[in-house]
């Protein structure tokens, strides 16, 4: 099968995949200019994570000074790629800053301010890959931070290290997104450094044939490959018809060998191994040269500038700098959208400071007449007409109305049914709407969604999980405590029984309590019996006892009466001046609690002063509506930076908060009274 | 005679049979109501008890024997549409008196989160955590795992100090969503 494939091949017969589109390929911008060496940016910013995967450890701090080569992140776990000083210069700072995302949020990265002497660190170049294991290739790829340089950035050294029989590597040179010559240019300048970054990767893959895709509208590039690939009889080079989307793994695949990568599949799968031309050099530049992936070329273009051309941008380098480089033309004069990516699959950037990463390989800058679209901040969506040319020209054979209205209306088990996780995302259908639906934004809003349900999903499964193991423990904590209760139950009857002298002491003196109960009971029987007519006389005793109550609750009134007076002035009073008092109270008490209390006594001081400051507040609420407010006003207070002061306040609170509540108690108890 | 034997056969059919039965409700018997299952995978599983029920799992018990659709706060209408689904039930609104604190008020998820210097170390938090997602020990500092954190609130209330407060968890490129703010697709030849 795979001998009438490159028989195939070489008569120059293609397969062909479904739909896609020829959009103006506007290439004529950038590729007839070589690759411009950039001096210096003044300051980089090089963002922890340029990959799919997770960031990687610092290994670096602020005022370090770091050599070109540099490793700043350390990986930890195969999904992380660490990230290298692109130029010798000191760390002066590592914070949050805008990445090239199209949220426009913040991830953390590392500010490098150059100095501009491009010093290396001790390099290990190695001329001769023979010498080399394959495990030690991998770790150089692992270690230089190589991360697919196509779009898609997965770590390179995981997708060489796969060990099944490979059928075909296929070098994706296709570039197939209007405006980008990155690859083209490459292709054109360093043809032979990227062959011998594939010569790397046959060594590790060893495959059975090598195929290098070119679109057919990349002569030079053809050419130069064609040469420096003569000697190779492993080593085919492809010149493929040009048409949008090419350069999608799954598309390439079915045009080279006409197989169909199925949903759900890894062309891994199928004995084929994808890697773009960029990834090739890098590869080559790690493993001889010891130069990990600090830099890239990036096709700076769009008719508002005066200069479009391919640059060889370091990583880190902010989009402003590429941009006056290439001289732009007013980007003051309105709201000049800046896409990173192509037309196609790009997206715009937030701020002109997002910095190069490892995936960057276009600055779009339209002019107005180029890309009115761009310009316009609402978007001239109009109704579907059902007309279908979106499925005609779906390089996923998918249904992309369909698609749009379950997207729309949310419905994910529809979409799921659609095939959604298919879509390549390259923006064809959008293309050719007549209606101008978004339809790519729909789809990607909905796999945003849907991923997050599913984080959702297992996030549920596993509080189920968890909430079921809690209670399991307490129910079996129950059982124990039970047990254990019983237990020592069991026990202390055993040791009554027991005759030692202690044992029957303890009898004896329940025995004499319960005799003393049985008199109690039996005298008060008795008194009951011998009162002799209800209707007379009481006991004296009792009668002394009534008056002394009568006097005793006058006196009482009478207090009360008094106080009632006195807080109702002191509630008028407090509840202008509380806050001001518990202030004052709190610098009373500051001073005097700094020297002899120690910061845990402090501490253990205020938490019991918030608890009951908490307690109060809670039943003061319900007493007492008006002082709420004033509540606040004090916790708030309390609130405040300094320890010290926030403990005297709590603890002020809380005194000022009891004073409050016995004065309202008592108006209380007097209003009940009256 | 006839007669006779016209009810030996019906009842031996009648034994056979009943035998039949008997013997398939042991050998297939289905241990729990398999409604409650599927209820109880539609339910968030925050365990916060806002329904008046100790838990998600007793919740969809109380739900398949016949109780309102609509006490699960932290679900929200979409839950309670999946469950009207699945019982075959008209779609009712949230019931407010269910919705405690603010949990349904913000659309970002939230976590709790311990002010750490308020801390007195008492563990009524972790009493209450239904998914025993607080670590600590008495008279220690606690804190949260926010990985497994609901969010149920359950935690707020028994902190005497009022140290616990829900904090919304931040928007990263790994939780953001895409909105319209459009990206240029289309260009003109």
């Amino acid at each position: 099968m795979v001998e009438s494939v490159i028989e195939r091949i070489t008569r120059g017969h293609f397969w062909d995949f479904h739909g896609g589109i020829h959009p103006p390929e506007q290439k004529f911008l950038t590729s007839n200019k070589p690759i411009k060496q950039l001096a210096l940016p003044k300051q980089l910013i090089i963002p922890l994570q340029q990959h799919i995967g997770r960031e990687g450890d610092l290994l670096v701090t602020i005022g370090e000074h770091v050599l070109k080569g540099q490793a700043l992140t350390l990986s930890t776990n195969p999904m992380v790629v660490p990230v290298h000083a692109p130029t010798s210069g000191t760390i002066s700072d590592i914070k949050m800053s805008v990445i090239a995302h199209p949220s426009g949020l913040n991830q953390l990265c590392i500010f490098l301010d150059v100095d501009g002497e491009d010093a290396w660190r001790k390099r290990n170049v190695c001329y001769d890959i023979e010498q080399l294991s394959n495990h030690e290739i991998i770790e150089k790829i692992a270690d230089a931070g190589i991360a697919g340089m196509g779009g898609a950035g997965f770590p390179t050294h995981i997708k060489v290290n796969s060990k099944p029989d490979i059928n075909f590597l296929i070098i994706n040179g296709a570039e197939c997104e209007p405006y980008i010559t990155a690859d083209d240019l490459l292709m054109m300048e360093q043809s032979n450094a990227i062959v011998d970054g594939i010569k790397i990767l046959d060594k590790l893959l060893n495959p059975a044939f090598i195929l290098i895709a070119i679109e057919d509208n990349k002569p030079k590039a053809i050419k130069a490959l064609q040469q420096a690939t003569t000697s190779i009889e492993k080593i085919k080079v492809c010149v493929v018809p040009t048409k949008y989307p090419t350069g999608g793994e799954k598309q390439l695949i079915q045009i080279l060998t006409g197989q169909e990568v199925t949903s759900g599949q890894l062309p891994i799968h199928a004995g084929i191994v994808m890697q773009n031309v960029a990834t090739c050099f890098a590869i080559n530049e790690a493993v001889r040269h010891d130069i990990p992936l600090i830099r890239r070329v990036v096709t700076v273009t769009g008719q508002a500038l005066n200069k479009p051309q391919n640059v060889w941008a370091l990583l880190g380098t902010p989009i402003n700098f590429l941009l006056e480089q290439c001289s732009v033309q007013n980007i003051e004069n309105e709201k000049q959208p800046v896409i990173m990516g192509g037309p196609m699959m790009g997206f715009s950037v937030s701020s002109e400071l997002v910095p190069i990463v490892k995936t960057s390989n276009c600055i779009l800058v339209p002019s107005k007449v180029e890309m009115p679209s761009a310009f316009e901040k609402e978007s001239k969506e109009v109704e579907c007409i059902r007309c279908g040319q979106c499925s005609d020209v779906c390089p996923s054979q998918l249904l992309p109305q369909e698609l749009q209205w379950s997207a729309k209306a949310k419905d994910h088990a529809q979409l799921k049914k659609l095939n959604l996780s298919d879509c390549i995302d390259c923006g064809a259908c959008a293309y050719v709407c007549p209606s101008q639906i978004p339809l790519v934004h729909y789809y990607r809003i909905a796999k945003a969604e849907i991923r997050e349900q599913q984080q959702l999903d297992l996030k549920a499964e596993k509080a189920k999980i968890r909430f079921e193991a809690r209670k399991l423990r307490l129910e079996k904590e129950k059982i124990a405590r039970q047990e254990k209760h019983k237990k020592a139950a069991a026990a202390r009857k055993a040791a009554m029984n027991k005759a030692t002298p202690e044992a029957t002491g303890a009898k004896s003196a329940v025995a004499a309590a319960l005799a003393r109960v049985k008199a109690k009971k039996a005298s008060k029987d008795q008194a009951q019996t011998n009162v002799p007519d209800p209707q007379g006389d009481l006991p004296t005793d009792s009668a002394d006892d009534q008056k002394s109550q009568v006097s005793a609750a006058i006196a009482r009134a009478k207090a009360k009466k008094k106080l009632k007076e006195e807080a109702v002035n002191k509630l008028s009073l407090d509840s202008g001046i509380v806050s001001t008092k518990s202030e004052v109270e709190a610098d009373k008490v500051a001073p005097t609690e700094q020297p002899t209390v120690d910061d845990k006594k402090a501490k253990i001081a205020a938490a019991i002063a918030k608890a009951k400051a908490k307690k109060l507040s809670k039943s003061a609420e319900s007493s007492n509506t008006v002082q709420a407010p004033e509540n606040m006003v004090s916790e708030k207070i309390a609130s405040s930076d300094d320890k010290k002061a926030k403990i005297a306040a709590a603890v002020a609170k809380a005194k000022a908060k009891k004073k409050l509540k016995e004065a309202t108690s008592f108006a209380n108890n007097d209003q009940d009274s009256v | 005679m006839n007669i006779l034997l016209a009810i030996l056969v019906l009842g031996s059919i009648a034994a056979i049979f009943g035998a039949l039965l008997g013997f398939a409700s042991v050998r297939f018997k289905v241990d729990a109501d398999p409604i409650v299952e599927q209820l109880d995978a539609l339910l968030p599983q925050t365990q916060c008890g806002q329904c008046g029920y100790p838990g998600c799992k007793p919740y969809a018990q109380a739900v398949a024997d016949g109780e309102a659709i609509n006490k699960c706060a932290p679900g929200g209408e979409d839950t309670i549409k999946k469950i009207a689904d699945l019982m075959g039930v008209e779609v009712q609104p949230l019931d407010e008196s269910h919705v405690k604190g603010d949990i349904a008020q913000s659309n970002r998820p939230k976590v709790a989160f311990v002010i750490e210097e308020d801390c007195i170390g008492c563990t009524k938090c972790i009493q209450a955590c239904p998914v025993d997602a607080i670590i600590g020990a008495a008279k220690q500092m606690h804190t949260i795992i926010i990985d497994e954190c609901t969010g149920c609130d359950l935690c707020v209330a028994p902190c005497p100090v009022d140290c616990i407060e829900m904090r919304e968890l931040p928007e990263t490129i790994h939780n953001w969503q895409w909105d319209l703010t459009s990206i240029p697709v289309k260009q003109l030849d």
